[in-house]
């Protein structure tokens, strides 16, 4: 009685190869879309030529990262940009990215419950991705996906960060404009000053602005900000707006100055810089990603060295290089 | 984790209609999580068309619907027609909550492939999931 | 001034000593004890034994007497030697004339209350036809739509004569107005009208999950109802202040109270703050509270509760009328409880349940049937729960003496850590700054769902016993058998046309004005919603167009994300 009961079942669709799945991602098929970010986080190696073939059709969306500590409501501003840009009928994607366990490797998603209605307008894309042991904010496929939903013709692409305080720079060169969000009363500082991501903004919004200390947030931003230039290579300055969930006036506001930052960005040129700079990082992330998953499928070259560094024949870094194949330890 | 290709398993666990009983859900959510599986929880009192709609951009391999309103047959009748109709029916359906065993042919019937009854332990909830993906195989 | 001498309590001491030092010590070296570490269910240590030595510290002032402060032993100085507890069970599904017919059959079987709930469209302002009621209209309780179906609901029952329990919440305020006015058409006198309602929002954000507005609006609406229904209705109770649904999501014993008496600071702050006396409102505050399985922990709670909340009115609100510091309280037993293996065992469970209930001093009850664990109870389900409590009440002579157990070292000192447990759980709320706050912060859910899940891992580890499921499994056993209530098809269908006559044949000009101004009343909270409301119910408004009107105003809620 305390078996599960099943049905018969029903016959399942055959497996499809990933590069089959390319034409209807470029086509905007949902389902399409949403496997193929599956494929890019699973890793296969299968999925590599289609991925590789859907880069080549990038470079048209407009990237947005969003920042801040929990509880600050990044979900809830991202579902109220997602109604704001698709109601002038942008097609706009999401990837919400929530921490995996590190005991179980598994994950809850939530940032969803706040996008529901949002995601329901056919326009819009929402996908909840976890870090899979990824640090820096994201999880290693963000940049994949959101390569995929670029591919089908998404834009805005928002990416809403892990949020769990210190080291959410990664965002910084995954997007062209990035938005610091900051709670009032959740302490008597700014958390994005301790969280170290004050300097990241292109845009700093401070959220629950009904709440009577969230002036106080603004001008401790302002304050801040007056003290050092963030990006000193940038002509742009950085706003401060104070938002509400209850009023959707100043969601039209910061919805312009994401696209007038998105503007600035081409007109000045600066876009190339900020191109150049995701480039490398996601070159240089690629590569550790792939060393990476190089000693976790084969680890005989790890494995031997093991021994050695931990009876002291040999040390970490000397192996290290090794393992690259850049010099010889075992001399 | 040895091998960096393990596809994990994703869950939606979803409430439907106006049951606000959420207990049961966020501990199956919990209970998933820690078997390893990356859950999505789609919060209260969402309709059978906006579960589909999320469950294909999420690309779950199991949609997981606990109700203990009553209202299970023609919810789960409505969800299955909702699959069907966006092409999804190859995301397996696990229902869970306070079913009478007389409603689970009804259930099968419309697309539900496991009833995990009310008093089930975890381990059977988890080895449903596993049963199901393992015999479709990769995605 | 404590109970015992310093002298007895040495003498204790010492012969306490000796005891473990030869008895028990023999006893353990031949056979340990089956645990390590006994507690009770919310964890509180339990000793092998406790003597007067572990009472020593508390003033006899703490026990006081039944009907006085603090209130421990009794809301009542005579109990139930005076009258017994009422027996109130709830009831509720399918269209007003199903339920009316469930309540004449009920008061027949003796029954002494009536008690209504209602489905999830009515609880969520929502008419039957409305698209998100698609498969719940009638189905967990009655449905209501207008002021019609609140008549067709009490058709042949004296409202002056019987109290009436509503278990309704987000648009208890609309309810009570279709209450009131079908009182009035039948020229009842207001002062006579009994009963309660549930309205307790703040528990409905942490616990049962139903709600409309945003979380201040929503208190607001409680504030108005209970300032209104003081000077209307002084006889209804406008709020039962629910730990049941605390302990129903997860919540330990100390949770359930703390947690509710978090909310009632919270409720009076709201109502003092609009310029109402703390004495004019607080003696018609009353408590739901659940009986769970941890025999003495339940009985515990309930003398703890007491004591707690009348310091609260007396030492934090400085109430004056004792009738402000009495803790009424109604006790359902626990349906988590409930197994569906072997559905009869449920039987049991309640009986136990409900006597931990009168040994804790309730004043009203409702007894699970022993299907509540698959559906609505059955007529033969619902009758087996009302012999249960007359069976407890007149036939094993447990209400002779009021608060029976008071006195028992371990039942004192018990109550007293629980006690002491609460006041640490209200300190930090207030430290984090209050209920409302931590409601919206999510505080109080997390601390559930932690609860809940820790919970679920015992019985899943066998480590918590659930006969039947976990223990003494008999794989044979089905629970395929039992009778279930069955549910009308045809209910929705009957409830839409209703509407539809009545949007046919009412003035729409009226309602339409009338919502316009209660939206604009709602705009700020210095005027009460109540009157505009009752005008707008008596326009035959239907209850998902009032709800709905403030919706506009004030927005919907946001769930925070808890896991």
């Amino acid at each position: 009685m305390s078996a599960p009961v099943r049905s018969v079942g029903t016959a399942r669709p055959a497996y499809r190869a990933s590069m089959d799945l390319v034409g209807e991602v470029r086509e905007g098929r949902v389902s399409a879309i949403a496997r193929m970010i599956s494929r890019a986080e699973s890793g296969h190696s299968e999925a590599a030529a289609a991925l590789a073939e859907i880069y080549r059709h990038t470079g048209r969306a407009h990237i947005v990262g969003i920042t801040g500590v929990p509880g600050a409501g990044k979900s809830t501003l991202v579902a109220s940009l997602i109604k704001s840009f698709a109601r002038e009928g942008c097609k706009v994607g999401v990837i919400a990215i929530d921490p995996s366990s590190p005991f179980s490797g598994g994950a809850v998603l939530g940032d969803r419950v706040r996008m529901t209605d949002a995601a329901e307008a056919t326009q819009c894309f929402v996908r909840s991705m976890a870090t899979r042991g990824h640090l820096g904010g994201l999880a290693r496929a963000t940049l994949q996906a959101v390569d995929v939903l670029d591919a089908a013709g998404y834009s805005p692409i928002f990416i809403e960060t892990v949020g769990v305080g210190q080291d959410e720079v990664e965002v910084v060169t995954a997007a062209h404009t990035v938005v610091v969000l900051s709670a009032p009363g959740l302490g008597d500082d700014v958390q994005a000053i301790k969280a170290g991501i004050l300097e990241i903004a292109d845009i700093h919004v401070v959220s629950k602005a009904d709440r009577p200390d969230a002036a106080a947030t603004v001008s401790a931003l302002h304050g801040m900000m007056s003290l050092g230039s963030t990006r000193p290579q940038t002509s742009w300055s950085t706003p401060v707006l104070a938002v509400s969930s209850v009023s959707g006036e100043k969601i039209m506001e910061l919805k312009q100055e994401i696209s007038r930052h998105w503007m600035h960005l081409q007109e000045t040129g600066e876009l190339a810089d900020r191109q150049l700079a995701m480039s490398r990082t996601r070159i240089l992330g690629m590569a550790r990603d792939l060393f990476q998953q190089k000693f976790d499928e084969d680890d005989d070259a790890l494995e031997t060295r093991l021994h050695a560094v931990k009876s002291r024949k040999l040390d970490p870094a000397s192996a290290a290089r090794a393992l690259l194949g850049w010099e010889d330890d075992f001399s | 984790m040895k091998s960096a290709q393990t596809d994990v398993i994703r869950v939606l666990v979803a409430k439907l209609g106006l049951d606000g009983h959420d207990r049961g859900a966020k501990v199956v959510a919990r209970v998933l999580r820690d078997a390893g599986m990356e859950v999505i929880y789609s919060g209260l009192y969402k309709t059978p068309a906006q579960v589909v709609t999320a469950a294909i951009q999420e690309d779950v391999d199991v949609i997981g619907v606990s109700l203990l309103s009553g209202s299970h047959v023609p919810l789960f009748r409505e969800l299955g027609r909702n699959l069907r109709e966006q092409k999804a029916e190859h995301i397996f359906v696990v229902a869970g909550g306070v079913i009478p065993e007389r409603d689970y042919p009804a259930l099968l019937e419309s697309g539900v492939d496991v009833v995990v009854p009310q008093e089930a332990r975890a381990e059977v909830i988890i080895s449903a999931i596993r049963d199901l993906v393992t015999a479709r195989g990769r995605k | 001034m404590t109970l015992y001498s310093k002298a007895a309590i040495d003498e204790v001491r010492t012969r306490q000593g000796e005891w473990e030092a030869r008895e028990l010590d023999a006893a353990l070296r031949s056979r340990p004890e089956e645990k390590e570490r006994f507690a009770t269910e919310s964890g509180i240590p339990l000793k092998r034994i406790y003597t007067a030595a572990d009472v020593a510290d508390i003033p006899a002032s703490d026990l006081g007497f039944p009907g006085a402060y603090p209130f421990t032993r009794g809301a009542y100085p005579t109990m139930y030697r005076g009258r017994p507890w009422t027996i109130r069970q709830v009831a509720g599904f399918g269209n007003p004339e199903a339920t009316n017919q469930r309540y004449k059959y009920m008061i027949q079987t003796g029954q002494t209350g009536l008690s209504t709930d209602f489905d999830l469209p009515t609880l969520l302002g929502l008419d039957s036809d409305d698209p998100m009621s698609f498969g719940e209209v009638g189905r967990c309780g009655v449905a209501i739509d207008t002021i019609e179906d609140v008549d067709r609901l009490f058709d042949g029952i004296d409202l002056e004569k019987i109290s009436v329990s509503l278990t309704i919440n987000p648009s208890a305020w609309v309810v009570y107005s279709m209450f009131v006015a079908v009182a009035e058409q039948r020229g009842c006198d207001f002062t006579k009208l009994s009963g309660t309602l549930q309205a307790d929002p703040l528990k409905e954000y942490v616990a049962q999950k139903e709600w409309i507005y945003p979380v201040r609006p929503a208190v607001r609406l409680l504030r108005d109802l209970i300032m209104y229904s003081a000077k209307a209705t002084p006889r209804i109770n406008p709020i039962s202040l629910s730990g049941y649904h605390l302990s129903d999501v997860g919540g330990n014993a100390i949770q359930e109270i703390a947690f509710i008496m978090a909310f009632t600071i919270a409720y009076c702050d709201e109502v003092i703050e609009a310029g109402m006396n703390i004495d004019d409102f607080a003696p018609r505050l009353s408590f739901f509270f659940i009986s769970h399985q941890d025999f003495f922990e339940q009985i515990c709670k309930f003398r703890a509760a007491r004591r707690v909340y009348a310091k609260l009115m007396a030492e934090r609100f400085n109430a004056k009328k004792p009738e402000s510091m009495r803790l009424r309280v109604h006790v359902q037993t626990a349906a988590m409880s409930l197994t569906k293996i072997e559905y009869q065992n449920n039987l049991m469970r309640t009986a136990i349940q409900a006597l931990g209930a009168v040994l804790g001093g309730c004043q009203s009850m409702h007894t699970n049937g022993l299907d509540e664990a698959f559906a609505i109870p059955t007529e033969e389900a619902m009758k087996l729960a009302i012999r249960t409590q007359q069976i407890i009440r007149d036939e094993i002579n447990v209400t002779s003496v009021i608060d029976p157990l008071g006195g028992s070292y371990f039942v004192e000192r018990l109550t007293k850590d629980m006690e002491d447990e609460i006041w640490k759980v209200l300190h930090e709320v207030d430290e984090r700054g209050g209920a409302i706050k931590l409601v919206e912060e999510g505080w109080f859910q997390q601390k559930l769902a932690d609860s809940a899940y820790e919970t679920f891992r015992k019985i899943d580890s066998g480590e918590k016993i659930s006969v039947g499921v976990n223990r003494y499994v008999d794989e044979s056993s089905s629970a395929a058998d039992a009778d279930i209530h069955p549910y009308d098809d045809d209910c929705t269908q009957l409830q839409i046309d209703r509407l539809n006559d009545v949007r046919s044949r009412r003035d729409n000009a009226l309602v339409t004005r009338l919502l316009d101004e209660l939206a604009e009343q709602a705009l700020s909270d210095k005027t009460n919603l109540l009157p505009k409301t009752i005008e707008l119910v008596k326009a035959r408004a239907t209850l998902g167009e009032i709800c709905s009107r403030l919706r506009d105003v004030w927005g919907s809620y946001d769930e925070p994300l808890i896991v």
